[in-house]
């Protein structure tokens, strides 16, 4: 008995063996760069190793309120990322009502192909969208040629040098890289709705639109909740290579986002230890609105989403 | 008699809302179509086209002035085709360790017998919700000699969890007789993930497989803090490059000219027309792999879901 036990642990421990290596590169790559967060209270200046004179304590933390131009740095930067994410909840539901009328195209090879074709841009990087952008928007592309020859305007416009309505073209890119791919769940769940129930609603009289309001709608907003709630999770996420790559010296003031600060802050200005300091203070604010959002969610519809 | 007629006149009132509301469907989607379609094919037109037309915008709607001269041109870049290669060696590698390991950690978080296994897999899950954010990142990368190195582009990459979420809740999925029966015959561990799970779950691993492939390929943001060697440069990073430096564009432009004594205006390279055609050479493997694949990608997103 002994040994059939002794046996059965030798085998958990051999497979915790096999794991092992892998739970490494997990501390090492995940869990070890936390470790860096002790930058934020020192002095530091690569390539210098960290010495303990360098210690300033919560000085990064304390400067970034008591300085009246970084706190208006910071405020702004606050504004776009507020405004950014702020556009993406408000237009949230631009996927849903896609997928909706999606539906309504009774083609099916027409619909496979919108589809298709609308989901194409989410597998492009940003670097790729921002050389189409880049093709179709200058001084000679393909919409200041065609305006032009419409006699709309007289000069070319340099759509990407302004800083007229950033936060709304920057919205308007992510649509159309990413609404195709949201849709992609609401059509799914457009296609697990009982049948019966939209031709019990056709017998009764009920119009398209009707069944829409009364059957689809309804039927979409546990996904949709799910959704927005993932969004306001991630509302400080807005991620830095998009606002990387369209970033010029004439939209800084409205695209600079607190992901792409932190890193024009350590790259740029060579600010390392206040950069990590905020980036510090953005994870412990992302991970309560994590928990936040999770918790009103098992609070509504009995169940969490992490 | 009334009644029936006020159905009548009510149906023919909603049959026209619902061919409006189709009508307008068919009209708005063709819309969105174009508006995805268009900035590809603009793209590719003008990379076909005379490259003088191409240059003032004059190339709008179909090919002005074929000739293939770019894509011939665009060989001779130096730096492009190595950066080719190690988009397509990050790609390949990358790719395969990162489906590999969700596979083999996605089966062995599904023994009973590892030791401590809740534990080590939400060691492992936790990380989808916590970053410490690029400086540490990058201090992490540099100590440990991964800054200007190829395997930086794979290490990091390879034990993703979400991956591994998919492959366990797939391996659940499976009768666990299939095991217990291959265990009985005296089967191990590894024996039992090679040759028993690993034909199983083949469906999964070809999904997680093309996200993968398509991640490495476009993942732009670890050049950009890593590297400096332009040798390591990936497609994605020169591309930026081309797009945003003009001067280094320019010289290139003089040095691709300068090679080729009988490039005419139409044929000699312009700023746009390199431009251009890298582009076209970096999205081309996405374009061709989506449509193919696409059914994998839905199904991804689809389990992705069920457990999110």
């Amino acid at each position: 008995m002994n040994i059939l036990k002794d046996k059965k642990k030798a085998q958990s421990y051999l497979e915790f063996l096999y794991i092992l290596p892998f739970i490494v590169l997990v501390a090492v790559f995940s869990y070890y760069p936390l470790y860096g967060w002790i930058y934020a209270f020192f002095d530091y200046k690569p390539p210098f190793p960290l010495t303990m004179d360098k210690f300033v304590g919560f000085k990064w933390f304390i400067s970034m309120v008591d300085n009246s131009t970084k706190v208006n740095q910071l405020l702004k930067v606050l504004r776009n990322t507020f405004a950014i994410s702020g556009l993406s909840l408000m237009f949230s539901w631009f996927p849903m009502v896609f997928a909706i009328f999606l539906n309504e195209i009774k083609s099916r090879p027409y619909r496979k192909f919108v589809q298709t074709v609308t989901t194409l841009p989410n597998f492009i990087s940003w670097v790729l969208v921002y050389s189409i952008a880049f093709s179709i928007l200058n001084s000679t592309g393909a919409v200041n040629s065609i305006l032009m020859s419409l006699g709309l305007i007289e000069t070319p416009k340099m759509f990407l040098q302004s800083s007229e309505h950033v936060w709304f073209r920057m919205w308007l890119w992510l649509t159309w890289k990413n609404a195709g791919w949201a849709a992609i769940m609401y059509i799914a769940a457009i296609s697990s709705i009982d049948e019966e129930m939209n031709e019990a609603a056709r017998i009764d009289g009920a119009s398209k639109l009707q069944i829409i309001w009364h059957v689809t709608l309804p039927s979409l907003m546990p996904t949709y909740f799910v959704l927005v709630m993932l969004n306001l999770a991630n509302f400080l996420s807005n991620g830095m290579e998009q606002f990387f790559v369209f970033q010029n010296a004439f939209n800084k003031e409205y695209i600079q986002v607190l992901d792409l600060y932190v890193y024009n802050l350590a790259m740029g200005g060579g600010g390392y230890s206040l950069s990590v300091a905020i980036s510090i203070l953005k994870s412990i604010v992302s991970v309560l609105l994590l928990c936040l959002t999770n918790a009103f969610s098992k609070m509504v519809r009995g169940e969490g989403f992490l | 008699m009334v009644a029936k007629k006020y159905i009548k006149k009510r149906n023919i009132k909603m049959g026209l809302q619902d061919s409006l509301v189709s009508i307008f469907s068919y009209i708005i989607y063709t819309f969105f179509a174009f508006v995805c379609v268009y900035p590809f094919y603009y793209i590719f037109i003008n990379t076909l086209s005379a490259n003088d037309l191409s240059e003032r915008g004059k190339v709008l709607f179909w090919i002005k002035g074929l000739h293939f001269t770019n894509y011939v041109k665009v060989l001779k870049i130096p730096n492009l085709f190595q950066s080719f290669k190690i988009s397509v060696a990050r790609t390949a590698i990358g790719a395969s360790l990162t489906v590999i390991i969700a596979a083999f950690l996605g089966y062995m978080f599904t023994r009973e017998t590892l030791w401590k296994r809740k534990l080590w897999y939400r060691f492992v899950v936790a990380t989808m919700y916590f970053n410490a954010g690029i400086i540490p990142w990058y201090i992490t990368m540099r100590n440990l000699g991964l800054t200007n190195n190829f395997w930086g582009y794979i290490f990091p990459l390879a034990v993703s969890p979400f991956y591994i979420v998919l492959c366990k809740t797939y391996v659940e999925s499976i009768p666990i007789e299939l095991q217990q029966a291959a265990q009985i015959d005296g089967a191990g561990t590894l024996r039992i993930f090679f040759q028993i799970m690993l034909p199983v779950i083949k469906p999964i691993m070809a999904t997680i497989a093309i996200f993968a492939a398509v991640q490495q390929w476009n993942s732009f943001q670890d050049t950009l803090l890593l590297v400096t060697d332009s040798k390591l440069h990936t497609l994605q990073f020169t591309l930026y490059q081309y797009i945003n430096q003009a001067s280094s564009l320019k010289a290139l432009v003089s040095a691709t000219s300068s090679t080729s004594i009988a490039a005419t205006l139409a044929t000699a390279q312009t700023a746009t027309s390199i431009r251009m055609t890298v582009t076209v050479v970096v999205v081309t493997p996405i374009v061709l792999v989506y449509p193919v694949f696409q059914r994998f990608f839905i199904k991804g997103i689809m389990i992705g879901a069920v457990k999110g």
